[in-house]
């Protein structure tokens, strides 16, 4: 037995030293030779990481995301990649703000990912920025929408691609001014009762006092809420003129088909809703005007090419998180290829030189250089009268761009004066 | 005119409570009868509601919220014959495992099956909109759904006080050991009350189906609240889940009325007052088995 179990442990032991013994040889070695940067990275496929939650309450927009991703590479390294190389890509649930820092540093130290793309929760994508910079790595933050990310929080490896809270706020808020549903009128608040809420609710509140507005009640939902019966009842004794949700993930949705099952007759608006929550609540039950980044009809030949190639791959219509990681991940790609590096403070020269990035959008983005935001345009939709459509994702009416195409995309976006972004 | 909108809040909370009641009443007699808090009551709902949708897809919504808590019931057959069944007598705490060990097992299968997606609903348009009675506003769907909850707690209560299967099963609840000395196997009435408790939960979760989103994790979300139902109303009584299941849904839609963002909290401030007066709950008995 003892002769046994030693034979083994020296059997074990002496591949494990002489692997041992070839790295530090060979760190030497390049350390010697005076060029180690060659050494890790020049050759093989470039590893990208991907992070996005897969389960949980943001789950259902996580899968998407991966779905948009896999198509992006795959028709990068169909046309023969990044610079030769080609595009490595794993995505991983990133679960929650713990679990996606240790996620993203793991992916950096061990799994020599270059860059880091994804998320969804602000929440975690908070903890990651701090991830990157640690690392003096780039993330490309894909989903979150927290102005605070670009605001105090922000930092010069992180660039952000979604619309932030302000914007959807400023887009939705001129679509209901065009309505004349702001100036003069009665709004009846509901407020989803966790950080993104809140920030929603301030964006909103200030720009309804801004255009001459009155929010009379203002109420906290908590995120656990699946019956709103109770808040249903208050808003009808409150009669206002209009009812504006800044709710998040599921209830916006069991909001919008309440309101549909107890039929009241106020206009609703809402200042967050993606397309899976609109496609989610069924046909006939939304009503309402709601802002978005991307949809599926607009009129480019990019977004025409992208959702029919999605739906030729996938048999379904892409959800505006599978079109965002798309372009973001072609974003990255065109600064690798225009810097010819992986170099992070080159791909971020690139980015801050305002270059212009194809969004499948008419009009073309750029990543502010002084916060990293993405400047695009936004869209608001409300909903096709029954019976005058025929597919099941067919029911949102699009409306045009915002800002208008003679106006400049920053319009919509924080001045300097009210976001406190400094990069160190 | 304020003390009518509250009135309001109080009706409303009736209604909610009658579909709460639904899920605690099932939960409520197979802890009394078994002895096993049954920690997958919420899976069966989650599948009542997605069995549900699948019917509806061919049959219409009448259909789907008859047949899917049928089939869901004869789902508890098998439950309760190969994996409830060997825990009765055993300690408390590996039943508590097996059941939330199978609420997991179930809500994973659920996301296989059906997708991490959530799914929606849709109700007959003819029962959508509010009705007006007197001053207070219904959602014409949710009359349907107090009327259904109405009428399954009189079927229930009959079963169980005017039958000869009631006698038994209240007789197990006080004394089975008593009723294993008149020579009568509990074990079959044991089966029937988990096959009504089960169906009780998929009944509800087909019902609630179209008023809010179905998604894998539904189920987690109602179980927390029918334990909570369970332990106010006191074990081993009839009345006391029926009370406090109006009591939960009245309160937390007066909370709402004041304090909004308490409302999901309310109902364990409650659970937590309850239990400082009257630990056995609210109309509990003393019952030998549990104490």
């Amino acid at each position: 037995m003892t002769i046994d179990s030693k034979d083994s442990n020296s059997a074990v032991q002496s591949p494990q030293r002489r692997k041992v013994l070839q790295a530090g040889a060979s760190v030497a070695g390049a350390v010697a030779l005076g060029f180690p940067a060659i050494v890790r990275s020049q050759s093989g496929p470039i590893k990208i990481g991907h992070l996005t939650p897969m389960t949980g309450f943001l789950g259902a927009l996580g899968n998407w995301a991966v779905l948009g991703i896999k198509m992006a590479q795959e028709e990068i390294n169909a046309s023969g990649g990044v610079m030769g190389r080609q595009l490595d890509i794993f995505s991983e649930d990133s679960v929650n703000p713990a679990t996606a820092a240790t996620k993203a540093q793991r992916m950096f130290e061990r799994d020599g990912a270059e860059v880091l793309i994804g998320e969804i929760s602000s929440a975690s994508a908070k903890t990651i920025m701090q991830v990157a910079e640690r690392n003096k790595r780039l993330f490309m933050s894909t989903g979150p929408r927290s102005d605070a990310l670009r605001g105090e929080f922000c930092n010069r490896y992180t660039f952000h691609v979604d619309i932030p809270v302000t914007v959807m706020v400023n887009a939705e808020g001129q679509g209901l001014l065009r309505e004349g549903l702001i100036k003069g009128q009665r709004i009846y608040a509901l407020t989803s009762d966790y950080l993104f809420g809140h920030d929603l609710a301030k964006a909103a509140k200030k720009f309804v006092n801004a255009h001459g507005g009155k929010v009379i009640a203002d109420d906290l939902v908590s995120t656990d809420t699946t019956d709103f019966s109770p808040y249903l009842l208050k808003v009808r004794q409150a009669k206002p003129d209009l009812i504006a949700t800044n709710l998040g993930g599921n209830q916006v949705t069991n909001f919008v088909k309440q309101y549909a099952e107890f039929g009241l007759p106020y206009p609703v608006a809402g200042f967050n809703l993606n397309t899976a929550d609109a496609w989610a609540a069924g046909r006939g039950n939304l009503g309402g005007i709601w802002p978005t980044v991307w949809h599926q009809d607009i009129d480019t030949p990019g977004t025409k090419a992208f959702v029919a190639a999605f739906r030729k791959k996938y048999g379904k219509t892409p959800e505006n998180h599978a079109w965002i990681e798309y372009v973001s991940l072609k974003a990255m790609v065109q600064a690798m290829n225009a810097t010819k590096s992986t170099n992070t403070d080159k791909l971020i020269a690139y980015f801050e030189t305002e270059a212009k990035i194809d969004l499948l959008k008419p009009r073309k983005g750029y990543f502010r250089n002084w916060d990293h935001q993405m400047m695009q345009e936004a869209y608001t939709f409300t909903v096709k009268k029954e019976g005058t459509y025929k597919e099941e994702w067919d029911f949102l009416k699009f409306s045009a761009a915002i800002p208008d195409p003679d106006q400049p995309l920053e319009l919509l976006a924080p001045t300097k004066a009210e976001n406190p972004c400094t990069f160190k | 005119m304020q003390l009518l909108f509250l009135l309001e809040q109080v009706v409303n909370g009736l209604v909610l409570g009658g579909y709460y009641l639904l899920i605690a009443l099932g939960l409520s007699l197979i802890f009394s009868v078994g002895g096993v808090v049954n920690l997958a009551h919420g899976a069966f709902y989650a599948l009542g509601a997605y069995v549900s949708i699948e019917i509806a897809r061919y049959l219409g919504f009448g259909a789907a919220v008859v047949i899917s808590p049928v089939a869901v019931a004869l789902l508890g057959i098998l439950f309760e014959r190969f994996i409830l069944r060997r825990f009765y007598t055993a300690d408390p705490i590996l039943s508590l495992l097996v059941t939330f060990g199978l609420a997991l097992v179930a809500e994973q299968l659920i996301r296989i099956i059906w997708g991490a997606s959530p799914l929606s609903a849709s109700m007959p348009s003819g029962l959508k909109g509010s009705v007006v009675l007197g001053d207070f506003l219904f959602s014409r769907y949710r009359l349907l759904l107090l009327t259904v909850a109405a009428g399954v707690l009189v079927g229930i209560w009959l079963l169980l006080n005017k039958t000869s299967f009631g006698r038994v099963v209240r007789a197990g609840i006080q004394r089975p050991d008593m009723v294993a000395a008149l020579g009568i196997r509990l074990q079959p009435y044991m089966t029937a009350i988990v096959m009504l408790g089960v169906g009780m939960a998929a009944l509800g979760g087909a019902l609630f189906a179209p008023i809010a989103l179905v998604h894998p994790a539904m189920g987690q979300e109602i179980i927390a609240v029918a334990f909570v139902v369970v332990v106010i109303g006191g074990l081993g009584s009839f009345w006391g889940v029926v009370l406090a299941a109006l009591l939960v849904g009245v309160v937390r839609g007066v909370t709402i009325y004041f304090v909004p963002a308490a409302g999901e909290a309310s109902m364990y401030v409650l659970m937590f007052l309850v239990l400082m007066f009257r630990p056995r709950g609210l109309l509990g008995e003393r019952i030998e088995k549990f104490e």
